[in-house]
C-alpha cells in the first residue's frame, strides 16, 4: 500500500478563534502539494498540527493508516514527517556542521551514545558533509550558525530536514526573505526530491511562479478552511481563489501577477 | 588525543596552566608538606570532579540544578554510615558504595522525569524543594546520620595514617596510609573528570548542546530531550555522589556543613561561572582559583594588613583586616564576572571577543 498522509476534519480553536477548521484533505507520494492563502489563512498552524508543534482540538491525522493525532512532535519526527520551519529554526552557537551532523544522528538513531567520542562516528559526519554540498553550504560549515546570512541559515534549515531522510517533507516558505541568486538553489533542491517518487511533499509558498513550476496540486485555505483543491491551472482560475487570495490580501497579489 | 575524547584545551595558556595544576596535585604530598597544603589539594581534586558535573547540567544541558549537594551529600553519608556501623573494613567501603550511588542515581531519575519535560524554572524548584527537604531529614534522622554532628568514622588498616607503606629514608616523605588515600582521592577525581569529557563529546552530549540551544528545535528532530536531560541529570548525580565518597574518605567524617548546605551550592556555582560554563576544563581552574583564595587569601590579608600597618598606612590595615577576607572574595568574584564574562576557560580560549563557535571544532 503506498505511503499516505491525511487529515480528517482537523481543527484547531484558540479560544474563540478557529485557527484551522475541518480541514480534510490526503496526501499522496509523488505529488508536491502546494499550500497557499492570504496571511493569516492558518497554514502554518495547519503545518503545526501535522508535524505536532500543536494538538488538534478536532479531527484527527493519519499517516500510513496509522492515526498519530495523539502523538509528540518527535515521534512524528522518527515516523518520518519532515519539518522545516518558517521562522528560521537552529542551533545558533553550534556550527553548521554540527547542526546537520545531529540532524543526520537523530536520523541514524544515535540518540544515547554516550561512550563513544562523536568524531569516531566518520558516517555521520561524511553523511553531513554531503548533505551541506548538496545545499550549497559546503564553505560554511565550520562557521556558527548565527554567522550564516539569512539566505544560507534558509539553506541550513532545509539541509535539516533532508538529513533526517523523512517519507514527508514540509517545506514552510523556504525561499521567503531570499535573495534572487539564492532562490534557484532551493528551487532546485525541491525538484531533485520530487523525482523520488516514494515522498510526499508539501509547500507552502507565497511566490506565485514558485508555486506554478514546482506543484502538481494546489489547496488553498482562507480563516482555516480549505476553499479549493486541484491542479495548479484550474485551481488559480476559480473564481473563489481570485477573490479569497487576491481580493482579501493585496499585498500578496502583487507576487501572484 | 583520544583520552581528552577529542577535545584538547586549545590555548596554549590554557594548557600550560592546566598541566601545571595537574603536575602541582600530583606531587603535593612531596612538594607542600605539612597538613593543610594536603587538605587543600584534596579539597580541590574533590571540587574539580564535582563542579565539572555541575558543568554537565548548567553549562552542556542549561539546566539549572540546587539539588547537586544533595547528591553530594548521599554519597559522603552512604559511606559515613557504612564504616560508622560496620566497622573499619573494604566490606564497609564497598558496601557505602553500592547503596551510595543507586540511591544519588535513582533519585535523580525520578526528580529528572518528574520535572523535566515542563519548563526549566520548575525543575530548578523542584531540586530546590527536594534538597532542603533532604537537608532537614539528614538531621533529624540522628539516629542514622548523627544529626549536626555528623558522623565521623575510622577508615581501613591500609588508608590509616599511621601505615607506613614506604619508609622516609626513599623519597624523603614517608609515604603512609593518608598518602595513599591522597591519591585514591586524585586518581578518582581525574577519572570522572576524564569520562565527564567523553560524555560532553559523545553524540549524546552534542545532543545536550543541542537542547540547551534549542529544546523546540531537538526534539524536531526526533529527540526525546526528557530522556537525553534525565540521563545527564543521573550521570551528574552519580559523579556528585563519587565526589562525596572521596570527600568523606579524605576527611573520615560526613556532616550537613561539609556535604549538604547551601553555601557548598553557592561555592559549586561560583567555581563553574569563574572557570567558564560549558567547557570542562573550567572546573578545574575555577575549583583551584576559589579554592586556592578561600585557604590562602586571609592568611595573605594577614600578612598584607600587617605590613601596611608597619608602614603608617591609613585605611588599608582595617581593609585588608583577615577578617573581611570574604568582601574581597566577593569583589574577586564581581570582577572575574565582569571581565570574564565566558570564564576564564572561555577568555582564555576565544580571548576578549564573543564567545564563538562554543566547544566545537
Amino acid at each position: 500500500m503506498p505511503l499516505t498522509l491525511e487529515t480528517r476534519d482537523l481543527t484547531i480553536r484558540f479560544g474563540g478563534h478557529v485557527a484551522v477548521n475541518n480541514v480534510s484533505c490526503t496526501f499522496r507520494p509523488g505529488e508536491l502539494t502546494a499550500i497557499v492563502g492570504p496571511n493569516g489563512a492558518g497554514k502554518t498552524t495547519y503545518f503545526n498540527l501535522i508535524s505536532g508543534q500543536l494538538r488538534a482540538s478536532g479531527g484527527s491525522i493519519l499517516f500510513d493508516g496509522i492515526d498519530i493525532t495523539q502523538h509528540s512532535a518527535p515521534m512524528r519526527t522518527r515516523a518520518g514527517l519532515g519539518r522545516a520551519f518558517q521562522l528560521t529554526n537552529l542551533f545558533p552557537n553550534l556550527s553548521v556542521e554540527e547542526n546537520v551532523r545531529l540532524a543526520v544522528q537523530a536520523a541514524s538513531g544515535t540518540h544515547y551514545d554516550m561512550l563513544r567520542p562523536w568524531m569516531v562516528r566518520r558516517d555521520l559526519i561524511a553523511r553531513a558533509d554531503s548533505i551541506l554540498d548538496q545545499v550549497a553550504l559546503g564553505s560554511r560549515r565550520g562557521v556558527t550558525a548565527t554567522a550564516l546570512s539569512h539566505g544560507d541559515q534558509r539553506k541550513l534549515e532545509v539541509a535539516l530536514m533532508i538529513a533526517l531522510e523523512p517519507k514527508v517533507f514540509m517545506f514552510d516558505e523556504p525561499t521567503a526573505g531570499m535573495s534572487i541568486d539564492e532562490v534557484p538553489v532551493v528551487l532546485k533542491l525541491i525538484a531533485q526530491l520530487k523525482q523520488d517518487r516514494s515522498k510526499i511533499i508539501l509547500l507552502v509558498e507565497h511566490k506565485m511562479d514558485v508555486v506554478r513550476s514546482l506543484a502538481d496540486r494546489i489547496i488553498v485555505l482562507h480563516n482555516g478552511q480549505l476553499v479549493a483543491d486541484g491542479p495548479p491551472a484550474e485551481v488559480i482560475a476559480s473564481p473563489i481563489v481570485q477573490e479569497a487570495y487576491l481580493g482579501v490580501a493585496p499585498k500578496t497579489a502583487e507576487s501572484v501577477g | 588525543m583520544m583520552i581528552l575524547s577529542g577535545d584538547p584545551p586549545k590555548s596554549r595558556v590554557l594548557t600550560l596552566v592546566l598541566v601545571l595544576i595537574i603536575l602541582a596535585l600530583a606531587a603535593t604530598p612531596f612538594l607542600f608538606p605539612g597538613a593543610k597544603a594536603l587538605n587543600v589539594a584534596a579539597k580541590i581534586c574533590v571540587f574539580a570532579a564535582l563542579v565539572a558535573s555541575y558543568d554537565l547540567l548548567l553549562g552542556y544541558t542549561g539546566t539549572v540544578s540546587f539539588a547537586h549537594t544533595m547528591f553530594y551529600g548521599i554519597g559522603s553519608y552512604a559511606i559515613a554510615i557504612a564504616l560508622y556501623g560496620m566497622g573499619p573494613n573494604w566490606a564497609a567501603v564497598a558496601t557505602g558504595i553500592v547503596t551510595g550511588l543507586p540511591l544519588a542515581a535513582l533519585l535523580a531519575l525520578a526528580i529528572g522525569l518528574f520535572s523535566l519535560r515542563v519548563a526549566a524554572i520548575f525543575f530548578a524548584m523542584i531540586t530546590l524543594a527536594v534538597a532542603s527537604a533532604f537537608q532537614v531529614l539528614a538531621s533529624q534522622l540522628s539516629w542514622l546520620t548523627g544529626g549536626e554532628d555528623g558522623r565521623s568514622f575510622r577508615l581501613p588498616e591500609l588508608l590509616r595514617p599511621g601505615t607506613v607503606l614506604i619508609p622516609k629514608d626513599m623519597f624523603g616523605v614517608e609515604i603512609n596510609g593518608r598518602i595513599l588515600t591522597y591519591y585514591l582521592v586524585f586518581a578518582g577525581s581525574a577519572l570522572m573528570i576524564l569520562a565527564l569529557l567523553r560524555v560532553v563529546n559523545s553524540p549524546f552530549g552534542r545532543v545536550l548542546q543541542a537542547i540547551r540551544e534549542n529544546r523546540f528545535r531537538a526534539e524536531a528532530l526526533g529527540f526525546r530531550t526528557v530522556f537525553h536531560l534525565t540521563y545527564a541529570n543521573c550521570i551528574a548525580a552519580l559523579v556528585a555522589a563519587s565526589a562525596g565518597i572521596l570527600n568523606a574518605l579524605w576527611l573520615r567524617y560526613a556532616g550537613p556543613d561539609t556535604s549538604l548546605s547551601f553555601s557548598i551550592m553557592l561555592d559549586i556555582l561560583l567555581m563553574v561561572v569563574i572557570g567558564g560554563m560549558g567547557t570542562i576544563y573550567g572546573a578545574v581552574i575555577g575549583a583551584t582559583i576559589f579554592i586556592v583564595a578561600q585557604n590562602y587569601l586571609q592568611s595573605l590579608m594577614g600578612v598584607a594588613s600587617k605590613a601596611a600597618d608597619e608602614a603608617g598606612l591609613p585605611l588599608l590595615p582595617g581593609l585588608l583586616h583577615p577578617d573581611r577576607w570574604l568582601l574581597w572574595l566577593g569583589l574577586l568574584f564581581i570582577a572575574s564576572v565582569y571581565f570574564f564574562p565566558t570564564g576564564v576557560v572561555g577568555r582564555l580560549r576565544y580571548g576578549g571577543g564573543k564567545k564563538t563557535a562554543g566547544p566545537s571544532h
